[in-house]
C-alpha cells in the first residue's frame, strides 16, 4: 500500500535499535486507512512542534460517564480519518496476565472498529484502544463485554485499580495484591463507571516495599506489603552470598535501622528494628524471606503536580491484615474507603485529590472524621513549632473545656 | 451516543477474572514461590517451595502498538510458552515458559522480530511515557519520539546490565504527568514557558468560571466580565506555565511551539529499599523541543548516566549517588548550570534549602 503522506521527519524515528511506534503506526496502516491520517497530522505536529487535538469532548456509552476518552483533531478535513479519534479503555486483568487467544480476540474487535492502535498499557493500567469513532463505541463495548472485558475509569471517578504480579510470580508479595485488586474493582464498578467524585481517586496494590506499580507517588490510596514477624534465615544460602560479595558493604551497612550484622555465627537481624525496606531480600533472594505473617501498609495521598504540587502517600494504617480481611470480602478495607470517600465528598472542592484536602484541613481533622487514631508510624518526627490547637483546658471553676 | 433503546445491553461486569490467564505452574504455586535468580539481563527463573520453575524471557515495547504486533506475540506465546505471557508496569512483555528447552528458540525468534531482550536487573529499564502529540491535547512535546531516541541511544544498557543498579527513566508531556515521572531517576518533563492566551469568547461559551479559577495553583487567574458577562483574567507575573487551567477551559490554550520543550529532572525514586521514596529534582530547566530526535535531551540523559556510571558505588541508585556526592558536585561533573530555577520557590519549597554548615568546600 502507498502511503498516503510524505513523512520525511517521523521516517527519521524508523531507524535505531528500539523497536519504532512509527513502524507500528505503519502496520496498523494497513489495518485502518484512519491510521494513515494519524501519519499525516503526527508528521505536521512534528514540523510545527505543537499537536493537532482539539480540546477534550464528551463521548461514552450509555449508562456509562467514563472509560472513552474523547479525541478530536483541530484538522479534520486535513486529516478526515482522525476527526474522531477516541481512546476506549479496556480494564487489564489484575497483574497484567494474557493468554494468546484472549489477545487476539481483543485485537480483533480493534482490528475491525477502530485503528489497530493500542497501548499495551496506559499509564494507569488500562489496555488502550486507539483510535474509535463515536459511531463504533457502543458494538466495541459490547463485543467486549461479551467476553467478560468492561471499560477503565477516566474523569473524576475511580480511576482502574492496578497491582504488581504479586503472589502470581513473586516470592517477596506479602499479601495477595492480584486478589484484592480484582474484588476491589468489581466492589466499585459503580464509582468506576459513573463519576460522582471531586477529581480522580487511584488505588495501586503493590506486594512490597519494592512498589512495583509506584502506588507511593501515583495513588491516592496506596497498599504496599509489609509483614509482622522475622524475615526467614537460611544460614547456609548466606554463607554462600557472603564467598562472593562483602556482605558488609552492601547489605549489612545499607541497612536503613542498622538492625543487622553479619559475623562467625551467622546473619544476625533485629527484627523489632527492620523497617521491611527490603534491600537485605532484594540483594540475597535465595537466602533471605520476608516472614510469613504478611500484610500491607495503607498509605493515602499521592499524586503528581496539578493543583497544589506533587505529594508522595503517607502512612494511614501501618499493618493491615489483608488475608483476614480476605475472609470477609475485604469488608474493612471497603469501610475504610467509604469512610474517606464521605469525607473527601462532605469537605473536598472540585479538582481538589484527596490529598490536597487533608493538607487543607489538617490531617488530625482528618483522621478524627475516619476514625482513626494518631500513630507515630504516620510521622517522620513529632511537630517542631508550638502552634498547637489545643482543644482541652480547665476553666476557672474546675469545669473541662 | 448510538440509540440502544430496546436493546439488551450487558454492563458492570467489570475485569475478566485474572484466574483465566494463569500458567499452570503459576497457578499450582500461586503464593508458595521461594527464590528466584536472575540468568540474563533477559531472563529469570522462579522456583517454588515444591522446586517447580517458570521461567520469564523479558522484551521490550513501544507501547504504542499495532494489533499486528499482539498477534506476533501470541503466535511466539502458542509456539513455546502454551500460549501465556504478560505485560510488566513499564511496558515490557514477559513470557512465561516451564520449558527450559524453549527459552533459546523463542529468543531467537524475538531477535527475529527486531525485539530487544532485557530490562532485568542493573539496566535502564523501559521508559514510562506519556501520549504526546499522537493522542493528547495538553502535550508540550512529544512522548513517543523522545522516548524512541532515548531507548535508540540508551539501547546497551537495556540487553546489558552494567550499570551500578537499576536506572528508571520516564517520561511526561506535560505537569498532568500521567505516570510517577516525579520520583524517577530521571524524568524527562514537557513544560511551556509562557502564559496562556485568553480567548474570552471561548471562555464565555464553553468554560465553567469557577473551576477555572480553582484550577491555578498560584491564584494567577481572577474573576472579571467581558462585554457585561462573567469571566476570568490572568494575572500573567504570577502564572508558572503549567497548563492546568486549559485542561479544565478551552479558552485558555497554552501551547507556544516557539517556547514550548522539556525540563530533565534527577534523582528520585519509589522503591522503599534502603532511603525513603523521593522525588526527582530538577537538573536542566530547558531544552527546546527538537524533533524528530531531540539530539539535545539525548545528550543530557546519557550525560546523567555516564556520570552516574562512573562516580555511583555498587548498588547505589542515582539519587543516593547524588546524595552521597552532594548537588554542587554533581552540577561540577555534569556541567549543568545552577540557576534560581533550580531553587523551590513553591508551597513547601523553603524545606530544600541547606539550614547547616554542612558545606563540602
Amino acid at each position: 500500500m502507498s502511503k498516503k503522506y510524505q513523512t520525511p521527519l517521523l521516517d527519521e524515528l524508523k531507524k535505531g535499535k528500539w523497536p519504532s511506534f512509527v513502524t507500528e503506526i505503519e502496520r496498523a496502516a494497513e489495518k485502518s486507512e484512519m491510521t494513515d491520517d494519524l501519519l499525516g497530522q503526527v508528521e505536521q505536529s512534528y514540523k510545527e512542534r505543537m499537536g493537532h487535538w482539539k480540546h477534550g469532548g464528551m463521548v461514552g456509552v450509555k449508562g456509562y460517564g467514563g472509560g472513552i476518552v474523547g479525541r478530536f483533531s483541530d484538522l479534520p478535513e486535513k486529516y478526515p480519518g482522525v476527526k474522531e479519534f477516541h481512546t476506549i479503555r479496556i480494564n487489564q486483568p489484575s497483574g497484567f496476565f494474557y493468554t494468546s487467544d484472549i489477545l487476539r480476540k481483543i485485537v480483533d474487535i480493534g482490528d475491525k472498529h477502530a485503528s489497530s492502535l493500542y497501548n499495551f498499557h496506559g499509564s494507569t493500567g488500562d489496555i488502550q484502544m486507539l483510535g474509535v469513532k463515536t459511531s463504533e463505541l457502543e458494538t466495541i463495548f459490547q463485543q467486549l463485554v461479551s467476553f467478560g472485558f468492561d471499560l477503565g475509569g477516566s474523569g473524576s471517578a475511580l480511576r482502574t485499580p492496578s497491582c504488581c504480579v504479586g503472589m502470581a510470580r513473586c516470592e517477596f508479595a506479602n499479601y495477595d495484591a492480584m486478589n484484592i485488586c480484582y474484588n476491589i474493582t468489581q466492589a466499585f464498578q459503580d464509582e468506576m463507571h459513573r463519576p460522582i467524585f471531586n477529581y480522580k481517586f487511584k488505588f495501586k496494590f503493590s506486594g512490597c516495599g519494592n512498589d512495583c506499580t509506584a502506588s507511593i507517588a501515583r495513588a491516592d490510596l496506596s497498599v504496599i506489603g509489609t509483614w509482622k514477624d522475622n524475615i526467614r534465615i537460611d544460614q547456609d544460602m548466606v554463607k554462600e552470598y557472603a564467598k562472593k560479595m562483602n556482605l558488609h558493604k552492601y547489605v549489612t551497612s545499607k541497612c536503613p535501622t542498622k538492625c543487622m550484622s553479619y559475623g562467625e555465627t551467622g546473619l544476625k537481624i533485629d527484627d523489632s528494628n527492620c523497617s521491611k525496606c527490603m534491600h537485605c531480600i532484594n540483594v540475597m533472594p535465595k537466602a533471605l524471606r520476608p516472614g510469613v505473617k504478611g500484610g500491607a501498609t495503607i498509605l493515602l495521598g499521592s499524586k503528581a503536580p496539578m493543583v497544589s504540587g506533587p505529594r508522595l502517600s503517607m502512612v494511614l494504617v501501618p499493618f493491615y491484615d489483608v488475608a483476614e480481611d480476605a475472609k470477609n470480602g475485604y469488608q474493612w478495607f471497603r469501610d475504610l474507603i467509604g469512610k474517606i470517600w464521605e469525607f473527601w465528598d462532605e469537605y473536598g472542592v472540585s479538582r481538589e485529590r484527596v490529598g490536597e484536602l487533608i493538607q487543607r484541613v489538617g490531617i488530625g481533622n482528618f483522621l478524627e472524621a475516619i476514625g482513626l487514631e494518631p500513630l507515630p508510624e504516620m510521622v517522620s518526627s513529632p511537630r517542631g513549632n508550638p502552634f498547637v490547637l489545643y482543644e482541652d483546658y480547665v476553666e476557672v471553676d474546675g469545669e473541662q473545656g | 451516543m448510538p440509540d440502544v433503546s430496546g436493546t439488551k445491553r450487558i454492563t458492570d461486569v467489570g475485569p475478566h477474572d485474572y484466574h483465566d490467564f494463569l500458567h499452570p505452574v503459576i497457578k499450582n504455586n500461586y503464593g508458595k514461590w521461594k527464590y528466584h535468580e536472575i540468568l540474563s539481563p533477559a531472563h529469570m527463573v522462579h522456583v517454588s517451595e515444591a522446586g517447580d520453575k517458570i521461567y520469564s524471557v523479558r522484551v521490550g515495547s513501544p507501547r504504542l502498538v499495532s494489533g499486528f504486533f499482539i498477534r506476533d506475540l501470541c503466535d511466539l506465546a502458542d509456539k513455546y510458552t502454551g500460549g501465556y505471557l504478560r505485560f510488566t508496569t513499564r511496558n515490557n512483555v514477559e513470557f512465561l515458559l516451564d520449558k527450559e528447552e524453549n527459552i533459546e528458540p523463542l529468543m531467537n525468534d524475538i531477535k527475529k522480530l527486531n525485539l530487544p531482550l532485557g530490562g532485568i536487573g542493573n539496566v535502564v529499564a523501559n521508559i514510562v511515557h506519556t501520549q504526546g502529540w499522537i493522542h493528547c491535547h495538553t502535550a508540550a512535546s512529544d512522548a513517543s519520539g523522545v522516548t524512541k531516541a532515548l531507548m535508540d541511544d540508551l539501547y546497551e544498557y537495556y540487553i546489558d546490565a552494567k550499570l551500578p543498579a537499576k536506572v528508571r527513566i520516564a517520561f511526561a508531556c506535560c505537569l498532568n504527568m500521567c505516570g510517577a515521572v516525579h520520583c524517577s531517576d530521571i524524568a524527562v518533563l514537557g513544560i511551556h514557558r509562557r502564559p496562556p492566551k485568553l480567548v474570552p469568547d471561548k471562555i464565555i461559551n464553553l468554560c465553567e468560571i469557577p473551576s477555572t479559577i480553582a484550577s491555578c495553583p498560584t491564584n494567577a487567574i481572577r474573576p472579571d466580565t467581558y462585554n457585561g458577562k462573567p469571566n476570568v483574567k490572568l494575572i500573567e507575573e504570577a502564572c508558572v506555565f503549567c497548563g492546568n487551567c486549559f485542561t479544565v477551559c478551552s479558552g485558555m490554550p497554552i501551547s507556544d511551539p516557539l517556547n514550548d520543550g522539556v525540563s530533565i529532572w534527577v534523582g528520585g525514586k519509589v522503591s522503599n529499599a534502603r532511603t525513603k521514596p523521593s522525588f526527582s529534582k530538577l537538573a536542566v530547566p530547558y531544552l527546546e523541543n527538537d524533533p524528530p530526535r531531540w539530539p539535545k535531551v539525548v545528550e543530557a540523559v546519557k550525560t546523567i548516566l555516564d556520570a552516574y556510571k562512573n562516580g555511583a558505588e555498587k548498588g547505589e541508585r542515582v539519587g543516593e549517588w547524588i546524595e552521597r556526592i552532594g548537588w554542587p558536585k554533581f552540577f561540577n561533573i555534569t556541567g549543568f548550570k545552577f540557576t534560581k530555577y533550580h531553587i523551590d520557590d513553591f508551597r513547601l519549597g523553603e524545606a530544600t534549602m541547606n539550614y547547616s554548615a554542612q558545606v563540602r568546600q
